[in-house]
């Protein structure tokens, strides 16, 4: 991919591609950020440096289209570092849209175009040396329908390791995965069972217990309570509180409370309408801030109307 | 269909919760023509297998199955149509299974979407209706005289593989994209490549239905008489040739069978040809419950 139209590559970009040594090595600490984004030059100017340090992603300027069509235009916004940040939106207006270039996962739709830059850790994501599976592995994944593979629970948490020929201990990678997803105490017992056996909310438990095998930095969350009741839902919630310590979450909601309750900062999109003649949406970023901020007084009328209710 | 649903005047009542007069039975007369449907299906095939039976079971015995054939009736076997059909099986199945499974993964999960693939898959799908006679003359043109396999297992192996490898193609992309999306988007997510996925989630996911539709299309294989017949199977096979030698002549039991009826003398033409078809029907019986059998164990074990 490279139909990237503003900021061409002011930074000389080194890339993703990671040997199996190093995809196997423990995750860097905090402060030092992924040693293959050391060279790749100074940070953009308007940044100090303290700041940067927090900046997992920075996005400028990035536009989707699936073929003609526009998705979502110029998104400008940083993602930071242990924060969970939450996209709000009514439908149609590109949040999860948006949320599916931070692993490049829209690549695998063959009409979707990506234009502007998303950077992580100062590296282009969309650079055309980066590969998006190395990418994916870093950038984790949460899916709206928990979709657990047809094997057993083991075998679910094992494959992200097997795939990266991580070089770990499995038992014991299942074994930290499930605790930290608070699923342990109920499923030790039966690791060789079929993970369809699990009720929808421990599925869905299961899915980030199989994003954190790989170890990933962030987890992207594609509204995952939507298929779950409010008692699953707030386990999931508390797991996001809980993650949070270690992990950068981004996270697409429907719900409102939702944001409100787990989020440190909201992104608040809305859908606009392509021209009077042709009534295709296309989602557009508004205001993004502190969550509570975003929910008390935000700058933008539309916001407003947005969490009190008014429209959407 | 779009339905209306009329406003009912509500002082019109429950009137007993009755249906509407000739609702009821209207619904009964088309069940009644459905069933009536399955009851032909279902008695002309049990009119074949007892006809047959009663026809047949007098000349079955185990020299019939061990005796190679002979012009005399009370001694000929099918011996060599037995080892023929097997040798026939392992070797389209062996042939057909990465080629078929292959070229299903290739189109389901990495061509990319454009005028070449759709031109190919429409030319796959139509070939799986393709009469099988043509893909006989194929085998006789292609294999038999082009190739220089001559009239040999090996071109019948291959005649056969021809012909079921669109219906394996079709059978196994249908079960690939039975596969939920979600499973590959959990794979991928994982930082797997679209390769790992295939191989390790999609594939194995959809094996069940894969094996199902494999078995199936052996077993119409196996029954199949004119390609092979076309391109070149034998009556008979003579007695000193190993029945799994690709490069000499072969039989089948469909072919044997053939031979059968048109044999002058009755009792070939009954009791012999109906005991064969016994014994042709009594292998696809076993194949069908394997593919029943394989089916729910893997999706048990899924």
């Amino acid at each position: 991919m490279d139909q990237r139209t503003s900021t061409e590559s002011q930074l000389t970009s080194s890339p993703l591609r990671l040997d199996a040594a190093s995809a196997s090595s423990p995750r860097k600490s905090a402060a030092e950020g992924p040693s293959w984004s050391k060279d790749s030059g100074t940070a953009q100017s308007d940044a100090n440096a303290s700041r940067q340090e927090d900046v997992v992603f920075d996005v400028r300027d990035l536009s989707v289209h699936y073929g003609s069509a526009p998705a979502l235009v110029d998104v400008s916004m940083t993602i930071r570092r242990r924060e969970i940040t939450a996209f709000i939106g009514p439908s149609g207006c590109g949040k999860s849209t948006f949320l599916r270039c931070f692993n490049r996962t829209n690549d695998l739709i063959p009409s979707a175009k990506v234009t502007g830059r998303i950077d992580y850790h100062e590296q282009d994501l969309y650079a055309k040396e980066v590969d998006a599976v190395e990418v994916r592995r870093r950038i984790g994944m949460v899916f709206q329908k928990p979709n657990p593979f047809p094997k057993s629970i083991y075998d679910n948490l094992t494959f992200g390791p097997k795939v990266n020929r991580m070089k770990v201990d499995y038992d014991e990678v299942v074994e930290t995965s499930l605790r930290r997803a608070a699923l342990w105490d109920e499923v030790k017992g039966k690791l060789q069972q079929n993970a369809y056996s699990l009720s929808g909310g421990q599925q869905q438990r299961l899915c980030i217990a199989r994003a954190l095998t790989v170890d990933p930095e962030v987890i992207l969350m594609d509204e995952p309570c939507s298929a779950l009741d409010p008692i699953a839902t707030s386990r999931i919630e508390d797991l996001m509180r809980e993650l949070q310590k270690d992990f950068t979450i981004v996270i697409v909601t429907h719900n409102m409370q939702q944001a409100a309750r787990v989020s440190d900062r909201t992104a608040f999109f809305t859908a606009e309408v392509e021209s009077e003649t042709d009534d295709r949406r296309f989602g557009r970023l508004v205001e993004v801030a502190e969550t509570s901020k975003i929910f008390s007084n935000p700058d933008d009328k539309r916001t407003e109307d947005y969490v009190s209710g008014r429209f959407g | 269909m779009a339905v209306s649903t009329p406003a009912r005047p509500r002082e019109q009542g429950t009137r007993g919760f009755r249906a509407p007069v000739g609702e009821t039975v209207r619904e009964k007369f088309t069940q009644f023509v459905l069933l009536l449907g399955t009851l032909v299906a279902i008695a002309v095939l049990a009119i074949l297998l007892i006809d047959i039976a009663l026809d047949g079971v007098g000349g079955l015995s185990l020299d019939f199955l061990t005796n190679y054939t002979s012009r005399f009736p009370e001694r000929t076997g099918i011996r060599e149509g037995i080892t023929g059909t097997l040798s026939l099986m392992v070797l389209v199945a062996l042939m057909t299974f990465p080629l078929g499974v292959g070229a299903a993964l290739y189109l389901e999960e990495f061509a990319p979407r454009n005028r070449w693939t759709r031109l190919l898959e429409t030319n796959i799908n139509n070939l799986a209706g393709v009469p099988s006679i043509v893909y006989g003359l194929l085998g006789l043109s292609v294999f038999v005289f082009f190739l220089g396999f001559g009239r040999s297992l090996i071109t019948g192996a291959l005649t056969l593989t021809a012909l079921v490898l669109p219906v394996v193609i079709v059978a196994s992309r249908e079960a690939l994209r039975a596969v939920p999306r979600e499973i590959r988007d959990g794979g991928l997510a994982l930082g797997a490549t679209p390769l790992q996925v295939a191989a390790r989630q999609t594939l194995p996911a959809a094996i069940p239905s894969i094996m199902t539709g494999m078995i199936l299309s052996l077993s119409r294989a196996i029954g199949e008489t004119a390609p092979i017949l076309v391109a070149g199977a034998a009556f008979s096979r003579r007695a000193d040739n190993e029945p799994w030698n690709l490069t000499e002549g072969y039989t089948a039991i469909p072919i044997q069978i053939f031979d059968f009826v048109k044999r002058p003398q009755q009792e070939f033409q009954v009791e012999v040809a109906s005991a064969a078809i016994i014994v042709l029907m009594v292998l696809l019986l076993i194949m069908n419950s394997a593919a029943i059998v394989i089916r729910n164990r893997y999706s048990r074990n899924r």
